[in-house]
């Protein structure tokens, strides 16, 4: 278990007429290695719950363990579990500050008192995972496009080698080459270290293709937290919150609700694929008799 | 911990106070000043002090605020104390080598800290109850006799109002950068002055660019609505005194003459 929380409870600005429980009492436990996709509507304390994972918010009442550890049992131990989790927040090319892609990805490591050639190592294996090739190493950040500078941004927690990647909608305000370029990059950091990493996203397209996990927010509270398959076999309770699924699983549920037998556990358009080549043959099969 | 500055920060709220005219409450808050300063003798400043608490308790402002406002100054106020106490000349009550604490230094301190505090308490109310748009639009009306003389008091009475406007933003902003570079290992608190002002670097530059993006934004925004300043321009609220505002303005003139009064009395 690398994150786990109990009774996590987090009041925003208390004592003042803008009080606002922001995440409330949430009870989870993420096993290393997962993919877990986090979904909510906005205000949902998504982005909230997650700045406590690695220390950034103290939880008014609770506690957070990372390893088995209570990060906030000793204060001092809060700067090393920031190495551990790594976030990357919602628009993370406006941190950028260094003169140079390099030294901007090489503040993480620098932090973490590491000497020069163990941080030229792990700038060049971050910029390798974000596609980043060598000519871009001494160009300003802020010549870069927006594309291009948020994988700087994503490259520069990388660079940590954290054990946990969370990231808040990394693929915000992005082309769709570019939303795709970034999170097959993920994915394959993913696959390649093994690390756990944690989505953030409001495309549900996004989450159904790399999250084997979901996690639901829903007004402060975690609504639903369970394999993707079966997360989005529950199309309804998700529709009444307002929330979207899958474009496939819409047609599914549609089809279902027609009459159609098929599977209700479709959420990708290959197993959909799969699915319907299957139920052709074997109709096809009844059709030729 | 960027969040806890409370000085000019507006709370939202509907008591009578809230609801008066800005711009009485700004020439009440002045003449409060004034009543603050000719209050001679410590009756009258019991009365500033009943004053000002009467007000806070019809405003519905918790009194904590008020004393959070009071924070920042105080060790403005503990220096000048220490140095009237010390520096002023009169009957002497302890000596000791070249320290000299006298009658009049503890009274001279006493008053000042009494006065500083009342004031920036009495002010803050003006904060606090007026949002930042009315109390920039009730400054622009004051001003706007100026216009004669061809001081660009719209343009004044506008940049206040965008900066104002921008403050929560860009303390928003800045707690956003400053987690960011936190979540990279940056250590924002400890260290001494040169390595704490060197770990500001990572935030600041990114809050000066984010700045600078936003004023360019919001020039273009305002261009495409039209705006070309005060020129013609109309208002949608229109401020009209109430009889809320004069009888205020009765009471503080009352509150003023008790004051002469005990100047004179005692």
């Amino acid at each position: 278990m690398i994150i786990k929380t109990e009774n996590l409870t987090y009041t925003y600005s208390s004592g003042t007429p803008f009080e606002k429980v922001a995440v409330d009492d949430v009870n989870i436990e993420i096993q290393e290695g997962d993919f877990v996709g986090v979904i909510g509507h906005t205000g949902s304390g998504k982005s909230t719950l997650i700045q406590h994972f690695n220390g950034l918010l103290k939880p008014t009442s609770g506690k957070v363990y990372v390893n088995g550890k209570d990060i906030w049992a000793n204060k001092g131990d809060v700067l090393k579990v920031r190495f551990e989790v790594g976030l990357v927040f919602q628009y993370p090319e406006h941190q950028l500050f260094e003169e140079t892609v390099y030294k901007d990805i090489a503040f993480g490591p620098g932090n973490m008192g590491l000497t020069k050639r163990e941080i030229d190592d792990r700038v060049n294996e971050a910029m390798a995972f974000t596609g980043l090739s060598e000519e871009f190493k001494e160009k300003s950040p802020f010549d870069l496009s927006g594309g291009q500078k948020r994988r700087v941004a994503i490259a520069g927690v990388i660079a940590m080698r954290p054990k946990v990647l969370i990231l808040d909608e990394p693929t915000a305000g992005l082309d769709p080459k570019g939303r795709d370029k970034i999170l097959n990059q993920i994915k394959e950091y993913h696959k390649k270290t093994g690390s756990t990493v944690l989505l953030v996203s409001h495309s549900m397209e996004d989450i159904a293709r790399f999250a084997k996990k979901v996690l639901v927010m829903n007004k402060s509270k975690v609504f639903d937290f369970d394999t993707t398959e079966n997360i989005f076999k529950r199309y309804d309770k998700l529709k009444a919150m307002g929330l979207n699924v899958p474009q496939v699983t819409n047609v599914f549920h549609t089809l279902i609700k027609n009459g159609v037998d098929v599977p209700d556990n479709v959420y990708t358009t290959d197993y959909a694929k799969e699915r319907i080549l299957e139920l052709l043959s074997k109709k096809g099969g009844v059709l030729n008799d | 911990m960027i969040r806890d500055i409370t000085l000019g920060q507006y709370f939202p709220g509907n008591s009578v106070i809230h609801r008066m005219d800005p711009r009485m409450k700004i020439i009440l808050t002045i003449l409060f000043i004034v009543m603050l300063f000719v209050a001679g003798n410590w009756a009258g400043f019991a009365v500033t002090l009943v004053f000002v608490l009467a007000v806070v308790l019809i405003s519905k402002i918790h009194i904590k605020f008020l004393l959070k406002s009071i924070k920042p100054i105080l060790p403005l106020i503990i220096f000048t104390s220490v140095l009237n106490l010390f520096f002023v000349a009169g009957t002497p009550i302890f000596s000791y080598g070249i320290i000299n604490i006298t009658y009049e230094g503890i009274d001279i301190a006493l008053r000042m800290s009494f006065r500083v505090i009342i004031l920036i308490m009495g002010t803050s109310i003006l904060t606090y109850t007026t949002s930042p748009i009315s109390l920039t639009d009730g400054i622009e009306r004051l001003m706007s006799p100026l216009k004669k003389i061809r001081f660009p008091v719209h343009e004044m009475a506008m940049m206040m109002t965008i900066a104002l406007r921008f403050i929560p933003t860009l303390i928003e902003e800045t707690d956003k950068i400053m987690s960011a570079q936190k979540a990279r290992g940056a250590d924002l608190e400890s260290g001494g002055i040169i390595k704490r002002s060197k770990a500001l670097v990572p935030v600041l530059v990114p809050l000066f660019i984010s700045a600078f993006r936003r004023a360019e934004e919001l020039a273009l925004a305002m261009e495409c609505r039209c705006y070309q300043g005060g020129e013609g321009r109309t208002r949608m609220k229109i401020l009209k005194f109430s009889s809320v505002d004069f009888l205020a303005l009765a009471v503080v003139a009352i509150t003023f003459g008790v004051i002469i009064a005990f100047n004179i009395l005692f």
